[in-house]
């Protein structure tokens, strides 16, 4: 029931938040939140993974580089249908992933968190090595994305088809979580060997679940490459994992509200140190006062803010 | 490609393995001993490189400046034990990601803040300058060289601290039971806070080494460090030996790789195609190399017991 709230409550909000931005003369706002909820779509796709799944993968940029290379480079070519760039950088990113996860998924633990860190380390420097598309300086999008009755040039309309776009990630993960599917995923984590006595094993809904992950991956990366009109292999850079590990973690991993609330915060916070300018310094060197924050909400701050909003956890 | 070539690229990669094993020795003790990742490893070995540069510089001298990288690593490593680290050793590895990224942050930025985002750039004292003539005139840079011995001293004194002295006996036994240890009557936090100590000394000795070859510069360690995550997962988690075979697999390949990969490919494609792969190729092989010894053998090369 809370959920229902909460999640009433965010739409509303989320919703109204373009006519509202827009009256007070503060469309910076909406750009913003844009970003942030580009963002959470990937923390809700590797929470699919990591709070139900249990799989501590710390590459999930990756997909985010992967989805915005498919992109940027049908845009490099002159090709803008965005149906076809938008379903090329899902489908490959879902290779990506397949492949990634067909090798790590074998590890467990340890080895899983630096295979993953690995492997997307390994395409990073890909993203630096090949000039044609850049390199290291990155590549201009010289048109976002087009489609037949949006413009994705239009901010607004931008907005929305990302607050839709982040609504269906996170009813198609709350969907998945509770199939058969999603119950086999639960139960390999929270015990592996009665799962394997049980007879099923655990390596097949793991990929599979790794696959689903990875191309909504590539769609909040499709959807970042729009919103920045630029790419760099910097999308894929390993701070960047971090990151949006930070975001479920810091929400809740392991609930449907937890991604969503944790890129808001940990965006938004940066957003707002970063600006900080009295005293200049912090603005200049938040990170100096992130870190610690993060630190802190590590070590005290264990159920993540999803747990102010539900008492229990279902899973 | 003359056979002198390869031999002093053999020697880089050897130098570079050696680096790469003074990281992989501290990080591979705290996880195979206390089961923590830290990824603040390399903000250690970067806070190690200022110490040397500035000291040296201020002082003139590059010993004391070498003294003060690993007194003011041993330090820092313990502080940071101590103040943040040591309540996660119960918690799980995610949790230990996490908060050794946000110190990672912090580090970066603090050193940003000290001395610049600039990259610095550390000079050699006259007595370590110069080339040796190894044989047949094939002469090498006596710095590199100093580091290759330094590194394998480094690994045959550590090697016998663990394995033939009480302090190592008690390093082993606390890896494999911790509580019977302490039931011993012996100061398991206090030889947890001991073992971070010298790990982080570890890293700030190759941070020291790294000032007169690489850059120094916010952001330098984790450049290594991922590298250095290869190596164990090549080596197997917890074992000394395996951080020194990987290491130096892993330094010969990728330095051989990045200087004869393009020749080799533009042997067999045209010349264009041969330059777009080979760095692409080069960069990733270590990662390739990772990922074939995990597909053979998933726990490493040298699995450490228990």
């Amino acid at each position: 029931m809370r959920n229902a709230v909460f999640w009433a409550i965010a739409i509303a909000a989320l919703a109204a938040l373009p006519p509202v931005a827009q009256a007070l003369g503060q469309g910076f706002y909406i750009d913003l939140v844009r970003r942030i909820m580009i963002f959470a779509i990937a923390a809700v796709s590797l929470n699919l993974i990591l709070g139900y799944g249990g799989m501590v993968s710390f590459g999930h940029a990756a997909y985010l580089g992967v989805g915005g290379y498919a992109v940027a480079i049908f845009a490099f070519y002159g090709v803008n249908s965005g149906p076809l760039q938008w379903a090329v950088a899902i489908g490959a990113s879902a290779l990506v992933a397949l492949a990634i996860g067909a090798v790590s998924i074998r590890t467990s633990g340890l080895y899983f968190i630096m295979i993953t860190l690995a492997f997307t380390q390994m395409l990073y420097y890909l993203g630096i090595s090949i000039e044609e598309y850049g390199g290291d300086d990155g590549i201009r999008l010289k048109s976002r994305s087009q489609f037949p009755l949006l413009d994705l040039n239009d901010g607004v309309q931008f907005y929305y088809v990302i607050l839709v776009l982040l609504l269906g990630c996170v009813y198609l993960v709350h969907r998945i979580v509770n199939s058969r599917f999603g119950m086999a995923l639960r139960a390999a984590k929270s015990n592996e060997a009665r799962a394997l006595a049980i007879g099923f094993s655990p390596y097949r809904y793991r990929l599979t679940a790794f696959v689903i992950a990875g191309a909504m991956g590539g769609l909040s990366g499709a959807l970042l490459v729009n919103h920045t009109n630029f790419l760099t292999p910097d999308y894929m850079h390993w701070t960047r994992s971090g990151e949006i590990m930070f975001m479920v973690i810091l929400g809740g991993m392991g609930t449907s509200v937890g991604p969503v609330l944790g890129s808001f915060a940990l965006l938004l916070l940066e957003d707002i140190l970063a600006n900080w300018r009295d005293p200049r310094w912090i603005g200049e060197h938040w990170q100096v006062i992130l870190g610690p924050l993060l630190v802190l909400a590590v070590i005290f701050f264990r159920r993540g803010l999803a747990g102010l909003f539900q008492k229990n956890d279902a899973s | 490609m003359t056979l002198a070539l390869v031999f002093e690229q053999l020697l880089n990669g050897v130098q570079l393995g050696v680096m790469l094993f003074l990281l992989a020795a501290g990080l591979t003790l705290v996880l195979g001993i206390m089961n923590m990742v830290n990824l603040a490893h390399g903000a250690l070995y970067m806070v190690g490189a200022y110490f040397a540069i500035t000291v040296s510089q201020w002082s003139g001298s590059y010993l004391l400046g070498a003294a003060a990288a690993l007194v003011g690593t041993l330090v820092v490593g313990m502080l940071v034990e101590v103040i943040a680290l040591r309540t996660l050793y119960q918690r799980d590895h995610l949790d230990q990601v996490l908060a050794t990224f946000g110190l990672i942050l912090f580090f970066n930025e603090l050193m940003a803040i000290l001395f610049g985002r600039f990259a610095l750039f550390a000079s050699l004292p006259s007595y370590l300058q110069g080339h040796i003539e190894l044989f047949a005139g094939i002469r090498y840079p006596l710095y590199r060289a100093v580091v290759i011995i330094v590194g394998l001293l480094t690994a045959i004194i550590l090697w016998y601290v663990v394995t033939r002295t009480r302090l190592g006996m008690l390093i082993r036994a606390g890896a494999s039971n911790r509580t019977m240890v302490a039931a011993l009557g012996i100061n398991i936090r206090l030889l947890y806070t001991v073992v971070f100590g010298f790990g982080a000394a570890l890293a700030g000795l190759a941070g020291l080494m790294a000032g007169q070859i690489y850059t120094v510069q916010p952001g330098m360690g984790e450049l290594i460090l991922i590298q250095v995550f290869v190596v164990i997962v090549i080596g197997g988690i917890g074992s000394i030996r395996g951080a020194l075979v990987g290491a130096l697999i892993v330094g010969v390949v990728d330095t051989l790789g990045r200087a004869f990969l393009k020749p080799m490919l533009g042997a067999i494609l045209p010349p264009i195609a041969a330059d777009t792969a080979a760095p692409a190729l080069a960069s990733m092989l270590i990662y390739l190399l990772m990922a074939l010894v995990l597909a053979l053998k998933p726990a490493g090369l040298f699995p450490a017991r228990g």
